[in-house]
């Protein structure tokens, strides 16, 4: 089965063409992965750990076994095949393989006719249970050598001193991805003992591999298909149930759906790591860096999942979009019993966006200079080496550029009481307007796309002329961010026609498209899409002898030579391509040489309106200048770039998941808050196309950049507003407004 | 789970008389939380959505089964502006002050009022008829309260000399559609200021101290108020939870409060 979407909107590259996946998903008859059913199916549950560390001392499955409907529970002692699975490193067992080491963890799961069913064997299991004394401190961990990864970086004068010194520690929380749609997998047995599965996911080739693995299986016998997904933010990177729905499929012979519900959902993926961080920054007179120096610790939680990247990513991204020719960088990622973190949008340099951009303000302020001017004074352009790897930039880098967008648009008017609800404290009426100061941050951040260190980072696509039009093959995973109308417009755009359908194939139809993160699908797919297109169009041409490719046939000096129809006269024409960006290498053991493909720039400047003595905020606007190298969709880019700052104005000012111990004390939208409408700023977007060195037509990608500086442009204007320094986020009230205003003793 | 779906206040009588665990439904928005997250599964449902004599509205007297979306119209001003502060609109238009005082949060964003404006609730059973308690004997823990197990909560009974200037306000860890940290209303009648908070005891409370002490001023002045402030914050019994902390609380309330006597005096 493949899901194919046609389209009846035209247009190539740079305009706004909607998108064919746009009304459904509005008015509700998109079909998404928790919308799958099929007759005789039975649904998964799953029994998680109620420890975040535990020895499991008596797992006897028969009380569940014995419900009526009950068809089948699974342990991890019916692991056919490798026990543990993992995209970068395998050391998480499919189940629990006797110790728990995060609360939540998977123990059994359970396939029974009806959902509730399942729900309820899946809590009749006996397990008994021996807890442990949970590792929460990444700190410790890291002293004790519980690490995925340690890595540093020594680039230039380790000696070298500024004139100028500023220090500061930083923490970010851990920030929850939060898709509106929860995980969901759909196995169907294809009756030769072997399964179609339909999943949630990033990069259904990666599950591919680890599924088959844990199952024992050949390639061919499973086939993972893209199922409808509700976002992902790097959610779903790894795996969740993947593995889980095909086993109760396999064990019972049936389809067998599971889906997560919201506070299963806050357990069952990985997260943003919570990050403390340690900086030193050394300018001279004039406010050139002279040397920057930090400590970084992740906390990467029970398993490796993506930590050892993220953790490079941040150690890379220490010193931000400037220039410093000394830096010293040790970076950890400590292995806890928290819960388990791994990517989301930024994948790393978001947290040390925030500790670097907030050191530039702070030297700023001890060199009286214009916080912009410094960053002006420092700003990293294509030829400069970046501080950390030293490798020299190559394609485009208008840091200066999006600096001066950002500042030119017009600040908000002054501020407005004509309802109250736009005041912090919004429709809770707590902050009359002399109550409310205002503040400006500026902030400007910097990463890689694509995949890094010397990764084999390719995507595949097939393009097909036909006689009812081209079709476009990929097993890139559409999470809902558009990259279906980016594979038409550039195959419309080289092909000549507006007849293009993009058609989602399964692990067995293409090869692997890599995944969708890393800001990568505009330039890996639709690079792939483009040079198949490309190579497509040439090969008819040649065929037929041409020198054009039109809607309508092959020219040649202005005359047709071929209708399409002559063209598929012995069936379809295609191209396959298997697209690969520069040559990326590994670090060496100081961190340097030429580890990313390139890199995207953006600045972000927020006003914001506090209540000092409540400490609360309301975020008036967000402004950005977008580095995008070329806008192919630029409705496509507002909405990235918009949604990209709410996830940063999440960070900045509410979105933490309370860990207590290993346990999450608010894994519900009751708790963990993300923003409302009434949350949102307002957001003034300018676009700035200077076209990169590879990628379709110059353009990058911007998935994950307007996250990036978005929270610390917003701590900023906090900090301008109340006059006094802020290093962490979520920016809670009890930050504003300091701890010894908060003391008053309780009547007697 | 049975599920009885009652046509007026007699069948719902009737069914709570028989069935003393069954669990009342009115709008669903805190029993619906419940049972999603598998905090609460009630073998029986009794539903009052259709119990049309529990809808009735007027100064004095607010029907269990009246909604947020109402109340933000058609209440008394504090209660309309604490309506507003209730989940999204789609709760409004289901939510119940019934459910509210029935659930009896710590956090309910209705009781605040209902204790400033010394509102009584009114209960009935089959049996004995109906009762009205006043608020401070109604509430008596964190989700308990004086209901007995064959009755019905059927109104919020408000006396006629409720002071018309009223202003709340609620602090939250968003700017809209968030539990409350802190929520406080006060009003200004001829008996002098009332000043009630939520979310900083166990059940909504009086800051009968502060009130004291304002009340025998003569004249509101800066001082005034900031040992009035302090005095609300000394008062609140507030603790520290994963929404915020019992200093935030304190702080929160002595700043809420005087701000809104600020405000009812304007």
């Amino acid at each position: 089965m493949t899901t194919r979407i046609t389209s009846g909107v035209k247009g190539g590259i740079g305009t706004s063409v909607l998108r064919p996946d746009g009304e459904p998903k509005v008015i509700g008859n998109f079909a998404y992965a928790s919308d799958l059913s099929s007759e005789n199916m039975l649904w998964g549950a799953t029994l998680r750990s109620p420890h975040a560390h535990a020895r499991l001392t008596k797992l006897d499955t028969a009380p569940a076994l014995a419900m009526a409907g009950v068809r089948a529970v699974v342990t991890q002692d019916d692991v056919p095949g490798e026990p543990l699975f993992g995209q970068e490193e395998q050391d998480q067992p499919v189940l629990c393989d006797g110790t728990a080491r995060y609360w939540g963890e998977p123990v059994a799961v359970v396939a029974a006719e009806d959902e509730e069913t399942a729900r309820r064997a899946a809590a009749a299991i006996l397990v008994e249970w021996e807890p442990v004394a949970p590792v929460d401190d990444p700190d410790r961990a890291a002293d004790e050598g519980s690490t995925f990864r340690e890595m540093k970086i020594r680039r230039g004068d380790e000696a070298a001193m500024g004139s100028v010194v500023v220090e500061g520690f930083y923490e970010t929380a851990t920030q929850d991805q939060a898709p509106l749609g929860p995980e969901a997998g759909f196995a169907i047995p294809d009756g030769e003992g072997g399964l179609d599965l339909y999943l949630t996911s990033q990069w259904i080739h990666v599950d591919h591999r680890q599924i088959i693995a844990c199952l024992d299986m050949e390639p061919d016998q499973i086939r993972c298909h893209p199922a409808g997904i509700g976002g992902a933010f790097g959610s779903r990177e790894d795996i969740s149930l993947h593995i889980h729905v095909a086993m109760l499929s396999l064990a019972t012979g049936r389809p067998v759906k599971m889906v997560y519900d919201r506070s299963e959902s806050f357990v069952g993926h990985v997260k943003r790591h919570p990050s403390r961080m340690w900086y030193r920054h050394e300018a001279d007179d004039e406010g050139n860096l002279v040397k920057v120096t930090a400590r970084l610790v992740f906390d990467g939680g029970a398993y490796a999942h993506t930590s050892r990247a993220v953790l490079a990513n941040a150690a890379f991204f220490t010193v931000g979009a400037y220039r410093c020719d000394n830096v010293v960088v040790d970076a950890i990622a400590a292995k806890t019993n928290n819960p388990p973190c791994g990517a989301m949008r930024g994948f790393g340099a978001v947290q040390t966006c925030f500790g670097s951009e907030m050191q530039m303000d702070r030297l700023a302020e001890a060199l009286d200079m214009d916080p912009l001017d410094i960053r002006r004074r420092n700003a990293l352009a294509p030829g400069d080496p970046l501080a950390t790897s030293g490798q020299i930039i190559e394609g485009s880098l208008p840091t200066l550029a999006v600096i001066d967008a950002v500042e030119a648009i017009p600040l908000p008017d002054p501020l407005d009481d004509d309802d109250p609800r736009l005041l912090p404290g919004g429709t809770g009426l707590t902050s009359p307007a002399s109550s409310v100061v205002r503040g400006v941050g500026y902030a400007v951040g910097v990463k890689n796309l694509a995949f890094s260190e010397g990764f084999d980072d390719f995507a595949e696509a097939r393009v097909v002329m036909t006689t009812a039009g081209v079709e476009v093959h990929t097993a890139a995973m559409e999470v809902g961010q558009g990259l279906v109308t980016v594979c038409q417009q550039i195959a419309r755009t080289i092909l000549g026609t507006d007849q293009v359908a993009v058609v989602w194939d399964d692990t067995s139809q293409i090869g692997s498209a890599g995944s969708t993160s890393a800001s990568r699908q505009t330039q890996m797919t639709g690079g792939a899409v483009h040079a198949a297109s490309v190579g497509l169009r040439d090969r008819i041409i040649t065929e037929h002898e041409g020198d054009e490719l039109r809607e309508d046939g092959v020219y040649r000096n202005g005359d047709r030579v071929a209708t399409i129809a002559e063209i598929c006269a012995n069936g379809p024409v295609e191209y396959h391509e298997r697209f690969r960006h520069p040559e990326t290498f590994e670090p060496d053991e100081n961190g340097q040489g030429d580890v990313h493909a390139g890199l995207v720039v953006a600045a972000h400047r927020a006003v914001v309106d506090v209540d000092p003595e409540l400490g609360l905020v309301r975020v008036i606007r967000v402004d950005t200048a977008q580095d995008v190298g070329k806008a192919l969709n630029p409705q496509a880019i507002t909405g990235q770039l918009e949604g990209g700052i709410m996830q940063g104005v999440g960070l900045a000012v509410m979105e933490q998941l309370v860990v207590d111990r290993g346990v999450i004390k608010n894994p519900t939208f009751t708790d963990y808050l993300i923003p409302t409408f009434v949350d949102a700023p307002d957001v003034e977007t300018r676009i700035i196309e200077e076209g990169d060195h590879w990628g379709p037509f110059g353009a990058k990608g911007i998935g994950e950049s307007p996250t990036i500086s978005s929270t610390p442009a917003i701590v900023a204007a906090i900090s301008n507003a109340i006059g006094k320094d802020l290093t962490r986020v979520p920016v809670l009230p009890e930050d504003i407004i300091g701890n010894a205003a908060l003391e008053v003793a309780p009547l007697s | 789970m049975e599920f009885i779906a009652a046509n007026d206040l007699d069948e719902a009588l009737a069914a709570k008389a028989q069935h003393a665990d069954a669990q009342l439904l009115a709008g669903g928005t805190d029993l619906m939380v419940e049972i999603n997250l598998a905090h609460h599964r009630p073998t029986r449902v009794i539903s009052l959505r259709r119990v049309e004599d529990l809808k009735d509205l007027s100064p004095g007297r607010i029907g269990a089964g009246v909604t947020w979306a109402r109340l933000e119209r058609n209440g008394h001003q504090g209660l309309a502006q604490a309506a507003r502060t209730v989940g999204s609109p789609q709760i409004r238009a289901a939510g119940t002050i019934g459910g509210n005082v029935g659930m009896a949060s710590p956090a309910g964003d209705g009781l605040p009022w209902i204790a400033a404006a010394e509102a009584s609730i009114e209960v009935r059973s089959m049996e004995r008829g109906a009762r009205t308690i006043p608020w401070n004997e109604f509430f008596i823990g964190v989700k308990r309260t004086s209901l007995e197990t064959d009755e019905i909560i059927t109104a919020v009974v408000v006396p006629e000399d409720v002071p018309t200037a009223q202003e709340f306000a609620k602090v939250g860890a968003r700017n809209a559609m968030v539990i409350s940290t802190v929520s406080c209303i006060v009003m200004q009648g001829d008996d002098g200021v009332r000043v009630a908070l939520g979310s900083v005891a166990t059940t909504p409370m009086r800051a009968t101290r502060a009130e004291e002490m304002i009340n025998a001023e003569s004249t509101i002045s800066d001082s005034v108020l900031s040992e009035f402030a302090r005095i609300v914050s000394r008062e609140v019994r507030p603790i520290t939870d994963h929404r915020s902390t019992e200093a935030y609380r304190r702080h929160a309330s002595g700043v809420l409060a005087r701000r809104l006597v600020e405000r009812s005096l304007r």
